[in-house]
């Protein structure tokens, strides 16, 4: 009764201030009223701006030829193609190195991430000092660095090296053989995605005969050489529908093969040991924050090594380790917009740069420049997201 | 870092008030007691800092006597050094008030860039550099070559039409600035680089060896560099604009920085020198400016062609002739309208 009486009272001006549930209510109101008339502010200055100096904000700028050319594309481009698709070919190059970066240092930083437990001192010792070397020294300089030492202590293209037949390195770059699929090829696929799924099968079932009979079968081992073979007896049975174009010094430069040029090399190399030492360290502290004594238990119960390490330890260490590994990854994919500082043509040099530069639309291309990657970053995290819940601990 | 800056100017632009294109930049420049000078990262005779780390070069020379004519001071500029890409923004968002820092006048840079070119102060094109080495003779010899180019330039999109037109191919190799350019295509990064003819001369002249490289006869586009303003303030404008015509009919007049006294005490008849220098008329009145600005001017920074020889002239390292920047009387394409 105390409290509908208490609630009866008069509401007087005083009372939505010194009843606590009114204050809530309200400061809130007026934080978030504060928030849009400063984002109102921040929209009507731009807009009155670009009006002072007789800009007009628009996006039709986007299927204008872009009239530059790119060294590096994933996709046909030539000079007289939009400034879109040139935005298209840059993204694709932000893709290509965020992609293979994070690959690298993943496999590199769980590799040192185990060594630095290892009872080896010098191992110990050795991968300790690369990790306070690479995450200490900014990654920006690393770049330069990784750029400056290929351009600068690699061989001229007229002198490249040729470790083998059809390998070429050069400052230009380093020049592999391009594989060329002829017919027949598709069987080969075919094989490989055949393998694949018989693989998923396989396991399945093997698992499920594991609960009921306690039988195990080696699904590891089976499904590598199942894998690997059948595209391989494939290959044969085709009639190897493969052949190789060999790059070959004509003119200026080498023509055909695959070329990797030092700007990706150097920006891909040096993102990668740049977050694998990060990586490194957050393996080490997920694999110590499993107690010792589960080790322990599992060999008490006559488990082997590697199965502790691969059914006990792991599981559980990934838990610790997933989390600070989404941030890596988004690290990763946003440094490698320091492309810029050596020339790789990525999304930003490309459009944010050139295209930003022709056209003078700044506020136009910054706005989508910074939608895009946020979007990317929302997709690796949301991607980590529903890895982590799935690796989570499930709990009855 | 460019990028950066970029990100930084283009914050600007939303944030800054009304210091764009709004009337009154001479009123601002006054009020802060010095002309906020955008020039190039350095290229060598054009832009560069002495000893005493201060920027000199034929292209901050028009921004001494913009400041000059201001101020009666030729030393109270204050520079912010800027790449092909955050030129224009940094102009466009207040960052500086003026442009000196060899940018060709294009339509789209004068009209859609909402930039007003007050004049040209050199008339180049665009040409290739090369190691003698290579054994090319002609720019139509460099099919699949590696090209290094400053990107944002206008530079970039002759190359490719260049190509492209005469059904080449080439590898682009983009770099931000001319130091960078330099170490690209002396390690062999590059086979050729590619810039304003005047560029490539004043690059190669700073090499170890200039001797093993030479520049290819074609030059492939007109690229009149001069200085620019925001769109949008006439006084401004002129007060760019007349001082840099000031320099090139003191030249005409034959009035240089040694002799500006003796003509100002009326040692010539010419009434243009008398009008130029305020003893006659008052056309620095009508600029908003002292009676004697462009005697300032003169005195301090001297006139086109001594600021010429100074930093890129045939007697400097860069070595360059006047060729078509040689005043109109003399058969070259530099001319200016009348103080009158």
């Amino acid at each position: 009764m105390a409290a509908i009486e208490h609630d009866s009272e008069p509401l007087t001006l005083g009372r939505l201030w010194s009843d606590k549930r009114y204050r809530a209510v309200i400061t809130q109101i007026l934080v978030v009223a504060g928030m849009f008339m400063l984002l109102a502010f921040l929209a009507t200055n731009a807009v009155q701006n670009l009006e002072a100096l007789g800009k007009t904000f628009g996006f039709d700028f986007l299927w204008a030829p872009a009239g530059y050319d790119i060294n590096q594309t994933l996709i046909p481009y030539d000079s007289r193609e939009t400034h879109f698709r040139a935005g298209v070919v840059g993204l694709l190059n932000t893709g290509l190195v965020a992609i293979t970066g994070c690959i690298f240092a993943t496999i590199l930083g769980f590799i040192l991430g185990v060594l630095r437990l290892s009872s080896n001192w010098l191992i110990n010792r050795i991968v300790y000092c690369y990790i306070e070397f690479t995450r200490n020294v900014p990654v920006l300089v690393q770049i330069l660095l990784w750029h400056g030492v290929i351009v600068s202590t690699l061989p001229g293209v007229r002198q490249a090296l040729s470790p083998t037949e059809g390998v070429f390195l050069s400052n230009r770059g380093f020049y592999v053989p391009k594989p060329v699929f002829e017919d027949g090829f598709m069987l080969v696929i075919i094989a490989f995605l055949a393998a694949i799924a018989g693989m998923v099968v396989f396991s399945r079932w093997a698992k499920k005969h594991q609960e009921a009979t306690g039988q195990i079968y080696p699904v590891f081992s089976i499904g590598v050489a199942a894998i690997i073979g059948l595209p391989l007896i494939a290959f044969f049975v085709a009639g190897m529908p493969l052949a190789f174009e060999m790059p070959e010094l004509k003119g200026f430069n080498f023509q055909g093969g695959v070329v990797v040029r030092p700007e990706f090399a150097a920006l891909w190399f040096a993102l990668s040991i740049y977050t694998a030492a990060f990586i490194a360290e957050n393996v080490r502290s997920g694999i110590q924050s499993v107690s010792h004594g589960q080790t322990e238990a599992a060999f008490a119960l006559g488990i082997k090594p590697n199965w502790t390490m691969r059914l006990i330890i792991v599981p559980q260490a990934l838990r610790v380790i997933v989390p600070p590994l989404t941030s890596q990854y988004l690290n990763l994919t946003k440094n490698s917009s320091l492309a810029i500082a050596i020339g790789y043509m990525d999304i930003v040099a490309t459009f944010g740069g050139i295209t930003l530069n022709q056209t003078g639309k700044e506020m136009e291309v910054m706005i989508i420049v910074l939608t895009i990657y946020l979007t990317i970053s929302l997709l690796i995290s949301a991607f980590m997201n529903w890895y982590n819940r799935r690796i989570a601990l499930v709990e009855r | 870092m460019s990028t950066f800056k970029v990100l930084l100017a283009a914050g600007a632009l939303t944030a800054v008030g009304a210091t764009g294109a709004a009337a009154g930049t001479l009123d601002d420049i006054r009020a802060k007691g010095f002309v906020q000078c955008g020039v190039s990262t350095g290229v060598p005779g054009f832009s560069y800092t002495d000893d005493a780390g201060n920027w000199q070069g034929f292209d901050p020379a028009v921004c001494q006597g913009v400041a000059a004519a201001v101020f009666g001071d030729s030393s109270k500029v204050k520079y912010t050094p800027t790449t092909g890409k955050t030129r224009f923004t940094a102009l466009a968002s207040g960052e500086i008030d003026m442009l000196a820092r060899n940018t060709t006048w294009t339509f789209s840079r004068d009209v859609d860039l909402g930039f007003t070119f007050i004049g040209v102060n050199y008339y180049d094109g665009q040409g290739f550099m090369i190691p003698k080495a290579l054994g090319v003779g002609s720019a139509t010899e460099l099919d699949g070559a590696s090209v290094c180019i400053q990107t944002g330039t206008t530079t970039e999109l002759n190359l490719a039409d260049y190509f492209r037109t005469n059904n080449m191919s080439y590898e682009p190799v983009p770099i931000e600035t001319n130091e960078e350019a330099r170490t690209n295509y002396l390690a062999g990064r590059c086979d050729v680089y590619t810039t304003d003819a005047s560029g490539l001369a004043a690059s190669r002249a700073a090499f170890d060896n200039p001797g093993d490289h030479i520049v290819l006869p074609e030059i492939i586009s007109k690229e009149p560099l001069g200085p620019l303003v925001r769109q949008g303030d006439e006084q401004w404008g002129d007060v760019v604009r007349w001082t840099l015509n000031a320099m090139i009919n003191a030249e005409e007049y034959g009035v240089t920085s040694a002799n500006v006294d003796e003509m100002a005490g009326g040692a010539s008849n010419n009434p243009e020198v008398a009008r130029l220098l305020g003893a006659e008329g008052d056309l620095g009145g009508m600029l908003g400016l002292e009676k004697n600005w462009a005697y300032n001017v003169i005195k301090q920074v001297g006139n086109y062609g001594e600021v010429f020889e100074t930093h890129i002239g045939s007697n400097t390292p860069i070595g360059l002739e006047r060729g078509i920047n040689a005043l109109y009387t003399d058969g070259g394409l530099i001319y200016a309208p009348p103080m009158r």
